[in-house]
């Protein structure tokens, strides 16, 4: 399959089952939503090391949040409930509880309920109100800029990480605008997040290493200086390898996300350098799901 | 199918105790068998059908016509469905509210939505003493579901109140909030003496500056970020409260009652 010139590989991303959560944050305006969204997203870009992934989904409209203030969704992926609930609260209390003028509500409704402010509220030493309303529970905690509303719980979902795919390139500068391109139409998606910076990963990893302590290392096949070195998967041509992981509520959100990224991506085409599309799997038998490129783009 | 309607024919000399007609009970009987129940007035016992004329038949959507004040405990432990009362109602109205709404075109007796669970309550006139209350001896008032009275409400409203809301468009006699364990107690008139006497927790949120106690200590002009949500939680109310219009979030904060724990607000516009 070519688009625009660009070869979409006969191959397909593997991904897992995760468990997702979504918060949304508002504040006195949008800069210091974002400023609290994007330390609450901070460091989450794999589970690998970070225990989870998290990313800004999207600015809400104050018309869309819960308080009538200017807000940002953000969304958490972690392996497993438990690790989920940790990273959620934790974070929630560094990072939101502690950013001026911050609230913070639940962006699921329904799912299994986790702790959002529930266990927050101890912050507000004896001195913490309750709200029920409309069935959902605020809890309302003294600070010093005034009172930080948290709603108690939020919803935990199944979900689906590590849908991804690489953009392979003529050269650095033309890898990195094409993902950029991608990165802001895969950005309108919803349900979607692109953890790593910027929504980019210059560092794709294989499973294992040389070294008996790691249980990933640097994917050599797709490295261009390792060309003349190793069994590598790229033409001569080729100088840059980006790639873009996607984590989505559901299988359809990232096939759509992937749809849009690499339509984007084959938009700027060969004559801007672009000359192949594909993605990263472990042959098929570790991860359950399976997004073929072709059948996507099809 | 149209509503059961039980049209009351003259008022009657005793109290009488209407607890058996709620939906639940009534489900799944005929006209018949409706017609025969037994009610207590006084020290008699009157068949339904001696004190109402009854048409309709949906047992979830009961409508009681002509309806006096001394009908008491309508809507005793409602379960579920709708009853609408025009005309007045005794006391105990709505006692023990489980869920399902009650509406009354007038006014009502004492102890409305005494220690109700959930569920909707409107009152179109006025509402007496001991709104929302609990039973006297007993500790717990209202536990959930929202109040709403167009009119004035009596004194002791939301005594021993846990949760839920009580909203006021009219006054409020003296005690509004008594011993109120939690809950929010909104009131657009004027509210008596005594206000929040003894309260533990919970919200009085108020649009007239009150004569407090002093036990109620003044925290200052805040502005409170949950205002906003629980004015939007009133939207759908047939009410003045629905009016964005009438929403604030900038208040006075006044914290009580210190004589007791101390964790109640009252909260007054400014």
């Amino acid at each position: 399959m070519i688009i625009n010139g660009v070869s979409i590989d006969a191959t397909f991303a593997e991904a897992f089952p995760m468990k997702a959560t979504r918060a949304i944050i508002t504040a006195q305006n949008e800069k210091w939503a974002m400023i609290s969204a994007q330390a609450m997203t901070g460091f989450a870009t794999s589970v690998i090391a970070c225990g989870c992934e998290g990313a800004i989904e999207r600015v809400l409209d104050p018309s869309e949040t819960p308080d009538g203030r200017p807000g940002v969704a953000i969304m958490i992926f972690a392996m497993g409930g438990k690790g989920l609930a940790k990273q959620l609260e934790t974070r929630a209390g560094q990072c939101v509880l502690t950013s001026p003028t911050s609230a913070l509500f639940s962006g699921i409704d329904g799912g299994i309920r986790i702790p959002l402010g529930k266990n927050l509220r101890y912050f507000g030493d004896g001195f913490q109100v309750s709200k029920q309303i409309s069935g959902k529970r605020y809890w309302r905690i003294p600070v010093m800029d005034g009172e930080f509303l948290a709603e108690a719980t939020t919803g935990q979902v199944d979900a689906i990480g590590g849908g991804n795919f690489l953009v392979l390139a003529e050269s650095q500068p033309q890898a990195l605008a094409a993902c950029e391109a991608a990165i802001e139409e895969m950005r309108k998606i919803p349900n979607v997040i692109m953890p790593f910076p910027g929504g980019v990963v210059r560092s794709g990893s294989k499973v294992g290493s040389k070294y008996k302590s790691l249980g990933a290392s640097t994917n050599d096949a797709f490295c261009p200086t390792l060309k003349g070195m190793t069994k590598t998967d790229l033409s001569p041509e080729i100088e840059s390898v980006m790639e873009i992981v996607i984590d989505g509520l559901t299988k359809e959100d990232i096939d759509k996300a992937m749809r849009v990224g690499i339509q984007a991506v084959c938009d700027l085409g060969a004559a801007n350098g672009i000359k192949r599309i594909s993605a990263g799997n472990y042959g098929g038998k570790l991860g359950p799901f399976h997004f073929h490129l072709q059948e996507i783009m099809a | 199918m149209s509503a059961l309607t039980f049209t009351l024919k003259s008022k009657p000399a005793q109290r009488v105790d209407m607890s058996p007609l709620v939906c639940q009970h009534l489900s799944g009987l005929s006209i018949a068998e409706i017609s025969a129940l037994t009610l207590q007035s006084g020290k008699l016992k009157l068949r339904v059908d001696e004190l109402f004329t009854l048409t309709g038949s949906d047992t979830q959507d009961i409508v009681i016509n002509n309806s006096a004040d001394n009908l008491d405990f309508i809507g005793q432990d409602l379960d579920g469905g709708s009853i609408t009362v025009n005309g007045d109602a005794g006391a105990y109205l709505a006692f023990g509210l489980k869920s399902g709404e009650i509406k009354v075109s007038g006014n009502a007796g004492l102890y409305a939505a005494c220690e109700m669970k959930k569920g909707y309550l409107e009152i179109a006139g006025n509402a007496g003493d001991f709104l929302g209350a609990a039973l006297p001896g007993n500790k717990m008032g209202m536990k959930g579901g929202t109040i709403l009275v167009k009119g004035n409400v009596g004194e002791r409203a939301g005594d021993h109140m846990r949760r839920g809301n009580i909203l006021i468009e009219g006054n409020a006699g003296d005690y509004c909030g008594s011993r109120m364990t939690a809950g929010t107690i909104a009131v657009m008139g004027q509210t008596g003496r005594y206000l929040g006497y003894a309260m533990r927790r919970g919200t009085l949120l108020l649009w007239n500056q009150p004569k407090l106690s002093a036990s109620f200590n003044d925290c200052g002009a805040h502005t409170l970020a949950f205002l906003p949500i629980l004015f939007g939680s009133f939207k759908t109310l047939n009410s003045r409260f629905a009016d964005a219009s009438i929403a604030f979030n900038r208040v006075q904060r006044y914290a009580g009652d210190m004589s007791e724990m101390g964790r109640g607000e009252v909260l007054v516009k400014l």
